[in-house]
């Protein structure tokens, strides 16, 4: 704006058309907004009003809409919608969504301030600033013309009697409307940083980025976590079972073949058969065990005991079942933890406590061992760390050289009801 | 193999949700002089066809539709609760000792067994353990025995190593000779060690059978 390429570009006519469709628009919200808020009232009496009163508290997303659009006239930088997607498709799940967020609001807060307050200061300014000069402008014209070539008044205030004078006072027309242009522009200016604040701010985009990137995280572990358990499936129902049913039929062979040659092949065919359902059977277990799946954590991490090579006590209680994803995390920071002490640590036995109290999950896994684990160093711990920071809990590791090793997890979850096993 | 005349046909129900596994164990069994009377593949099918045939013998998958979790297996549950004493065979893809205790603690514990599916390509140990479940023994997988094994726990902790080991092989299925023969001793000497195994873990004597159940089941809870 500064620098006089500004009245020659598109600007002031840019500014004019944002203040000038401003004052429509507003007069437009005013009126809708009085008009449905006005009957919801009155009907709500006879309850019918409330969805009135609904759509009036809604009010504030169309014009934000339109806002933000409008807002490109003089504004490079897009403005973007801040609210979230709906969890389902629906008029029920968008509606609960939007009047739980706090954009919706503000939103309606600015659709208030327009209607009642904006708008008048943007035709005020729009006609002020335009009215003004061009009036000045055309005293010539108007002398001319209604004034029969002797008189003209200039803002209906003064006379002006000569073509001198009337010409002087259309050059300070032009002048002034030169000057109202920047007045226009940075009217204009002013406003749509006004709009911006309340319905498109940075920090509110920040924020709502900030929000949606934890979102998004979360969903990304449930989605592994579903992907985990789809791939594990399809292992089982379909790699699995033809292992077994070609395990069975070589089986059968070996039973009706004459010994010889045919048979030690078969023999052999058959043992590696066994071998790849084992070897199967591991690497299933693996991606995502089903005694997890079936019976819960404390099930399963008795189940990793089992496994474990060194002698691991289990004392875990646990009265009901966490989220999957939660259960999943701590599942495998048992089983690394438990790994870890089979490969490293020379510990002669190791322990597994846990149990859930103010609203977290909380494991230790402790050996006595010669210590001197750490979290660096692309350890499996690093990874383990991340899967529970995701799901915002915490794991401390406490491994003096000489040992012993304390791992600690704290991860903040509901327990739902543990499923009746007997029916 | 006791595929001979001292082995009677056994009238089995099978279910098995895969087809090609099924048709193998049908074939299987069918081959060792074993009569299929229904073939199901889910687990109400599986209630519905032993009310109706009242067979010798269940065998049964873990893992069956609608859900593909565990449904089975409580199928099983669900089986020897209103029919006590009926032999129950579960295959397992997995070795679980859940799976394993939860079957055990149905009835009394006689005439189930627990077996890898792994486990079924080995014919002769497979047929082998359908005869002795549905003779009201008890079989568990030497996978799981293995596992449990690494846990020395109490009450095992008072047994010693080559206690352990006859215990885990009674728990397999084994009786006192198959024992003696694995173990390279005399058979007196597989009886000595098994009393002291139920003295050790407070089974006071009465039916010999009976204990030797019990001892797997303490075995597996340990």
């Amino acid at each position: 704006m500064t620098g006089p390429g500004f009245l020659l570009s598109w600007w002031p006519w840019r500014s004019i058309a944002y203040l000038f469709t401003g004052a429509v628009v507003g007069l437009a919200v005013l009126v809708s907004i009085v008009t449905v808020a006005a009957v919801g009232g009155i009907l709500a009496v006879v309850l019918v009003g409330l969805p009135l009163l609904v759509v009036t508290a809604l009010s504030g997303i169309p014009v934000a809409r339109v806002e933000r659009r409008r807002l490109r006239l003089i504004d490079l930088d897009p403005a973007p919608d801040q609210h979230r997607t709906p969890p389902a498709p629906g008029l029920w799940p968008w509606l609960t969504t939007r009047l739980r967020e706090q954009t919706t609001w503000r939103e309606l807060g600015y659709a208030l301030l327009f209607g009642g307050l904006l708008w008048p200061v943007d035709a005020l300014v729009v006609t002020v600033a335009l009215l003004f000069p061009l009036s000045m402008t055309a005293t010539p014209l108007l002398m001319a013309t209604v004034g029969d070539g002797t008189e003209a008044k200039v803002l209906k205030q003064w006379t002006v009697t000569s073509w001198p004078a009337a010409f002087g006072v259309a050059a300070l027309g032009l002048v002034l409307l030169g000057l109202c242009a920047y007045v226009l522009g940075a009217a204009a200016g002013a406003r749509a940083e006004l709009t911006r604040l309340l319905i498109a701010s940075r920090e509110g985009e920040l924020g709502a980025k900030v929000v949606e990137l934890a979102r998004s995280r979360v969903r990304l572990v449930d989605a592994f976590e579903a992907e985990r358990r789809r791939i594990e499936r399809d292992l089982h129902d379909g790699a699995q079972q033809r292992l077994v049913a070609l395990s069975v039929t070589l089986g059968l062979a070996r039973l009706d073949a004459p010994p010889g040659p045919l048979a030690d092949q078969l023999t052999k065919a058959h043992e590696q058969a066994g071998k790849a359902l084992a070897e199967l059977r591991e690497l299933i277990h693996g991606v995502h065990p089903k005694v997890l799946t079936d019976y819960g954590l404390q099930e399963a991490v008795a189940d990793a005991a089992d496994r474990s090579v060194v002698p691991v006590d289990v004392d875990l209680e646990l009265p009901g079942r966490p989220h999957e994803a939660v259960e999943a995390a701590a599942y495998f920071v048992v089983c690394e933890a438990l790994a870890n002490v089979d490969k490293h640590s020379g510990a002669s036995r190791a322990t597994v406590s846990g149990g859930h109290g103010d609203g977290r999950l909380f494991l230790e896994v402790r050996d006595d061992g010669r210590g001197g684990a750490n979290t660096d160093g692309g350890s499996g711990l690093t990874g383990l760390a991340d899967r529970v920071s995701v799901l915002d809990g915490r794991l401390a590791l406490s491994s003096p050289p000489g040992g012993p090793t304390l791992l600690r997890v704290e991860i903040p979850c509901e327990l739902t009801e543990r499923p009746d096993r007997s029916a | 193999m006791r595929v001979d005349g001292t082995a009677r046909s056994l009238r089995v129900v099978l279910a098995e949700d895969s087809v090609l596994l099924r048709d193998g164990l049908i074939g299987l069994l069918t081959r060792c002089g074993h009569e299929v009377v229904a073939a199901v593949g889910d687990a109400d099918a599986l209630l519905t066809a032993v009310a109706e045939h009242e067979p010798d013998i269940v065998v049964t998958d873990v893992r069956m539709p609608p859900d593909f979790q565990d449904e089975g297996l409580h199928a099983a549950v669900r089986l020897r609760e209103t029919r006590p004493g009926l032999p129950v065979l579960v295959l397992s893809q997995y070795v679980q000792r859940s799976y394993a205790s939860e079957l055990l603690d149905s009835g009394d514990g006689t005439g189930v067994g627990y077996l890898l599916k792994d486990r079924v390509g080995q014919v002769e140990e497979f047929v082998d353990a359908l005869h002795d479940v549905a003779e009201g023994g008890t079989v568990v997988d030497p996978e799981v025995v293995r596992q449990l094994l690494r846990r020395r726990r109490d009450p095992l902790e008072r047994l010693t190593p080559r206690e352990r080991e006859v215990l885990a092989l009674i728990a397999e299925g084994k009786s006192n000779g198959a024992i003696a023969r694995e173990l390279v001793v005399s058979e007196a000497a597989v009886g000595k060690h098994i009393g002291s195994i139920l003295t050790k873990l407070d089974l006071p004597p009465a039916d010999e059978t009976h204990r030797r159940v019990l001892a797997v089941l303490a075995f597996l809870r340990a």
